[in-house]
């Protein structure tokens, strides 16, 4: 047992999780192997919507795992932090819509 | 500018302890399988040739550029260069084994003295293609140089060029500051001589990832390599061959000085795909050294393991023993069979 909550080796066990459920666990990999693949979205920007939603919901594991694809695409630094940024702007622009429920709290309760 | 591992007195200028590093660590203690076990459980050790189709001959380690990835250690300051009489044998056993293809390779190929001799000779002598690996900085060199891409198209030669990205930033630090541009105006030039158009004037580039990382799908990167270079540059080529880093000479450097070489070496031993192996270069290539020594590609020529076979020299060349020999494998060679696989000729599935 690592004396951390994540381990880099872990990303390289993902796959060890069908073990205790063969069934659930094999369907997850291939649904994810057929997302990944190109089709009406091309693979790369497919890379890239991984990249972004990787740093939305702050997985370690999938940033790790697409900088690297990013890079192996030739996917260029600008690119890669501008998708970043279009994850961050949907993720604060989701905060600060719940503004509005705010304000119309605010206004209800207010002379 | 980046010196060679052999100027600088690197003790990995020594392909005894480039090979000493391949085979310690992980392989010495066994946690790690060695690339001929992995051939024994595949069932295909030891690995024999197919045939002979591509003559690869690099005529020297001499180079305008020092790449920071490169396997040859290719450099100014490297002085080895193939003589008159070391190619006027290889083309003797050119034309007598009657082999396809006369692949050129260095260094920069260029800048051996007979060069343009070679190209005349092999052409009169019937060689069906002549394949000149040109690091595209060298025909912007100077004004002898300057003149090769006429000459290239004058004999037909099919040229493989390299460049890692249609950026100048990837480029530039891979080969070299101010290396992105001059490549971009020899390609421009290439292509208004029919270059990556005329059927006959076949322009290849090669992308070797500009760092600890292997390469994607070929198809994908080269459809991206098309539209960018065509946007940006006006400039069309044939196709893109993705080319594996294999950990030697100054990428093995790299790989050691960025604490990047076991990841490496792991990455390429998970990506071990056996169905690359019957299309893997040394089985249908040979390469000849600057002195005329024979190895089975030029990864091998670099870690000087010669030939296994009594025929090891253009001097005593017989056919029939080089395809009788077993190619001599190390751990160097997973970077051949890593995913999609990786040649001169770029991915083998």
């Amino acid at each position: 047992m690592s004396d951390t909550y994540y381990n880099p080796k872990d990303l390289k066990n993902f796959k060890n999780i069908s073990e205790w459920s063969a069934p659930l666990g094999e369907a997850f990999f291939s649904y994810y192997q057929k997302v990944f693949e190109e089709g009406a979205l091309s693979a790369r920007e497919k890379s890239l919507i991984a990249l972004a939603v990787a740093h939305v919901v702050k997985c370690p594991y999938c940033i790790d795992a697409y900088t690297q694809d990013a890079l192996k695409r030739g996917i260029e630094e600008e690119e890669m932090m501008e998708a970043v940024h279009a994850g961050a702007a949907i993720e604060a622009g989701a905060t600060l819509v719940h503004a509005v429920q705010m304000m119309n709290k605010h206004d209800k309760l207010s002379l | 500018m980046l010196k060679s591992l052999r100027s600088r007195a690197a003790p990995l200028a020594s392909s005894t302890h480039q090979i000493k590093t391949l085979e310690g660590g992980g392989f010495k203690n066994a946690t790690l399988r060695t690339f001929d076990e992995a051939l024994k459980l595949q069932g295909t050790w030891p690995l024999k040739p197919r045939a002979l189709d591509i003559l690869q001959v690099n005529l020297g380690y001499m180079c305008n550029q020092t790449c920071a990835h490169c396997h040859v250690d290719a450099a100014p300051d490297r002085k080895e260069i193939m003589g008159l009489d070391t190619l006027k044998k290889v083309l003797a056993v050119a034309k007598k084994t009657e082999v396809p293809t006369l692949d050129l390779t260095g260094g920069a190929p260029e800048m051996n003295p007979h060069f343009r001799w070679l190209i005349e000779t092999a052409r009169e002598e019937g060689i069906k293609e002549i394949i000149v690996r040109s690091n595209l900085t060298i025909l912007e060199a100077n004004a002898s140089y300057k003149t090769l891409p006429e000459f290239f198209k004058k004999h037909k030669l099919r040229v493989i060029s390299s460049l890692p990205h249609y950026s100048m930033k990837r480029t530039d630090k891979q080969r070299g500051e101010g290396v992105f541009s001059k490549s971009i105006t020899a390609l421009q030039k290439l292509n208004a001589l029919g270059y990556g158009n005329d059927p006959e004037l076949i322009l290849d580039l090669v992308y070797n990832p500009s760092g600890a990382f292997l390469s994607a799908d070929q198809a994908g990167l080269e459809k991206d390599f098309k539209t960018k270079l065509e946007t940006l540059f006006g400039i069309s080529f044939n196709q893109l061959f993705c080319i594996n880093n294999l950990p030697i000479s100054r990428f093995l450097e790299y790989l050691i000085a960025s604490e990047n070489y076991d990841a490496y070496m792991e990455t390429l031993i998970e990506s071990f795909n056996p169905a690359t192996l019957s299309g893997v270069m040394c089985t249908n290539t040979l390469s000849v050294g600057w002195d005329g020594t024979l190895y089975d590609c030029d990864f091998n020529q670099m870690l000087e393991l010669t030939v296994e076979s009594s025929s090891n020299h253009i001097d005593n060349f017989n056919l029939d023993c080089l395809l009788a020999r077993t190619i001599r494998v190390n751990q160097h060679c997973y970077g051949c069979t890593a995913g999609a696989g990786s040649s001169c000729q770029g991915s083998l599935i």
